[in-house]
């Protein structure tokens, strides 16, 4: 089977620029997957996205070398009307990807959908389910520019769920939500993993991020590509450093293990809090 | 010594719906506070009206001892200065050089202490090498360290910052600490509001609550912390050290990664 997203030597240059923003990027994804990718501010994660959902090279310009392929396909051959239905991209920004040209939250959800043609009757139910979905009835007769940054970024991803497309990328979704709301689009993407979505997935929350993802992209600051692999295999080789940070697992991990009450293990470390519970828990009982 | 009051203040955009309903809060120099509660809350609002962008329609707020309902917002900015949540709302210069020094230029500072001033806020937020550059070029996250660089020139003695730690990595998050001591050491009066418990955690002495439009609790982190009503009622979720600890039985109640592994390591 062909993998879903291949990437292969991937190097990306923006117009006027000397230094590469992305450079030697190289991972497949399989279909149903669930992928993190980190890196500190400005180490290329949402221009990444933006190759994956090619943007980049139609909507930038600037040097892409290497390829790119969907479900074995070159991007560069499908439609922006097929892309459009296969990936959905919710914007880093949520104040970015609001239309500007429906006057309610309910037409916003719905434009997506009206852009490819799908009937109004099917729209219209499409949007109710969202609605629903996400608790946005209170809101829905809104203008979308009367909305907090979190309720914006809500809209946002109602929006591209009612398109339903096989790839999710989420951009740091939960940037201006609250802990509530930020744990329900972290359910969101759990039911998609359910559904046999696929999701890429940028976050800087790592705690909460390392409970849904199967596989871990790692770029330090130039836009390279330092790691790839199980995020408790990867994250064995690294400290907290200029270039990574790492989730509170592993940080505790560490940190038993300089001060010497738990062996370091070299290939494997505890990523999630159920994992640090379970070393804790073993720690105590040979106290 | 008290920098800013509010006394009894009620705020509603309609006359109808209160947004804050009978706050009651002091905040004095040298001191930092967190503001946490979930989205909706009114810690925006709350906020805003501390710096005049908002007028109360209830109550009284003073800042250094004197009642601000008739000074203008730029008067007051002056005292208090407000980073914006959305750093899009407040940046309009297009060089980075130019968005920092606005504030104080229409002081009439004399060039020298300006470009100071520009120097020094411009370090504190990790831009020196990029005054040249347009606003715009740079991520959201970054973005926000230039609303708070332009906060920092005009020498306020009040620091305001909405939800700074936002999509922040973990250097922009240790930055912000940096800059958040350097201000309580000047005897800085500063409030932040923000969703990162852990960042609360490490950060700060006081936390202030904010539950339907109401101050719900207002103490030490580790009281907060210590209360799952309370955290239940304002929808909010422990610091990660804090989950883990309990899940381990520990007697104690570490807020942070040095905290449990000190913990668990005395036991």
């Amino acid at each position: 089977m062909n993998p879903l997203i291949e990437l292969n030597d991937v190097l990306y240059r923006y117009p006027l620029t000397r230094k590469s923003a992305l450079r030697h990027i190289q991972f497949k994804v399989t279909s149903g997957m669930v992928m993190g990718i980190i890196g500190v501010n400005g180490s290329g994660k949402t221009t990444l996205c933006n190759v994956i959902r090619s943007f980049i090279p139609n909507f930038y310009q600037g040097d892409l070398q290497g390829t790119v392929t969907l479900k074995g396909k070159p991007l560069n051959q499908y439609s922006e009307t097929e892309l459009s239905q296969l990936v959905g991209y919710i914007f880093q920004n949520p104040f970015t990807q609001i239309s500007g040209v429906k006057d309610t939250v309910a037409e916003e959800i719905g434009y997506g959908l009206e852009n490819l043609g799908v009937s109004s009757k099917k729209i219209q139910k499409r949007v109710a389910k969202m609605i629903d979905l996400l608790n946005l009835s209170d809101i829905k007769d809104k203008n979308p520019f009367d909305l907090s940054g979190g309720q914006k970024q809500m809209v946002a991803i109602a929006a591209i769920l009612a398109i339903n497309p096989e790839i999710f990328i989420f951009d740091e979704p939960t940037s201006q939500l609250d802990p509530a709301g930020t744990t329900k689009i972290f359910k969101i993407i759990q039911q998609l993993k359910s559904q046999g979505k696929t999701v890429i997935l940028v976050e800087h929350k790592l705690d909460l991020m390392m409970q849904y993802i199967d596989q871990l992209l790692v770029l330090d600051e130039q836009g390279q590509q330092i790691a790839w692999g199980k995020p408790e295999e990867i994250l064995a080789s690294f400290t907290e450093n200029q270039t990574i940070a790492l989730p509170t697992a592993t940080r505790v991990y560490q940190r038993m293990a300089a001060q010497h009450l738990i062996p370091i293990a070299t290939n494997k470390v505890p990523v999630t809090q159920d994992e640090i519970v379970q070393t804790i828990q073993n720690f105590q009982e040979t106290r | 010594m008290t920098m800013v009051e509010l006394k009894n203040v009620s705020f509603s955009y309609d006359g109808q719906k209160q947004i804050v309903h009978d706050i009651n809060l002091a905040f004095t120099a040298g001191t930092a506070t967190a503001i946490i509660g979930q989205n909706g809350a009114g810690k925006t609002t709350t906020v805003k009206m501390m710096n005049h962008l908002l007028v109360p329609t209830q109550g009284q707020i003073l800042v250094n001892g004197e009642d601000i309902h008739d000074r203008t917002t730029a008067q007051v900015a002056h005292h208090v200065g407000y980073a914006f949540q959305n750093p899009d709302d407040q940046i309009f210069n297009n060089s980075i050089q130019k968005e920092i020094e606005f504030g104080p230029k229409r002081d009439n500072l004399p060039q020298d202490q300006l470009q100071k001033r520009v120097q020094v806020a411009a370090k504190m937020t990790g831009l020196s090498e990029h005054l040249d550059e347009h606003p715009y070029n740079f991520p959201y996250s970054l973005r926000k360290f230039i609303t708070i660089a332009s906060i920092l020139a005009m020498n306020p003695e009040t620091y305001i910052f909405d939800e700074p730690t936002a999509g922040q990595d973990h250097l922009s998050r240790q930055r912000l600490s940096k800059i958040i001591t350097q201000l309580v050491a000047q005897q800085k009066c500063v409030i932040v509001i923000t969703h990162d418990m852990n960042f609360v955690a490490e950060n700060f002495n006081r936390v202030i609550v904010l539950s339907e439009h109401q101050v719900l609790a207002d103490d030490t982190p580790q009281a907060i912390f210590s209360q799952p009503k309370l955290m239940t009622r304002a929808n909010i979720e422990p610091p990660e050290a804090l989950s883990i600890a309990r899940r381990v039985h520990m007697a104690t109640r570490p807020l942070t990664v040095t905290t449990l592994v000190d913990a668990l390591k005395s036991k």
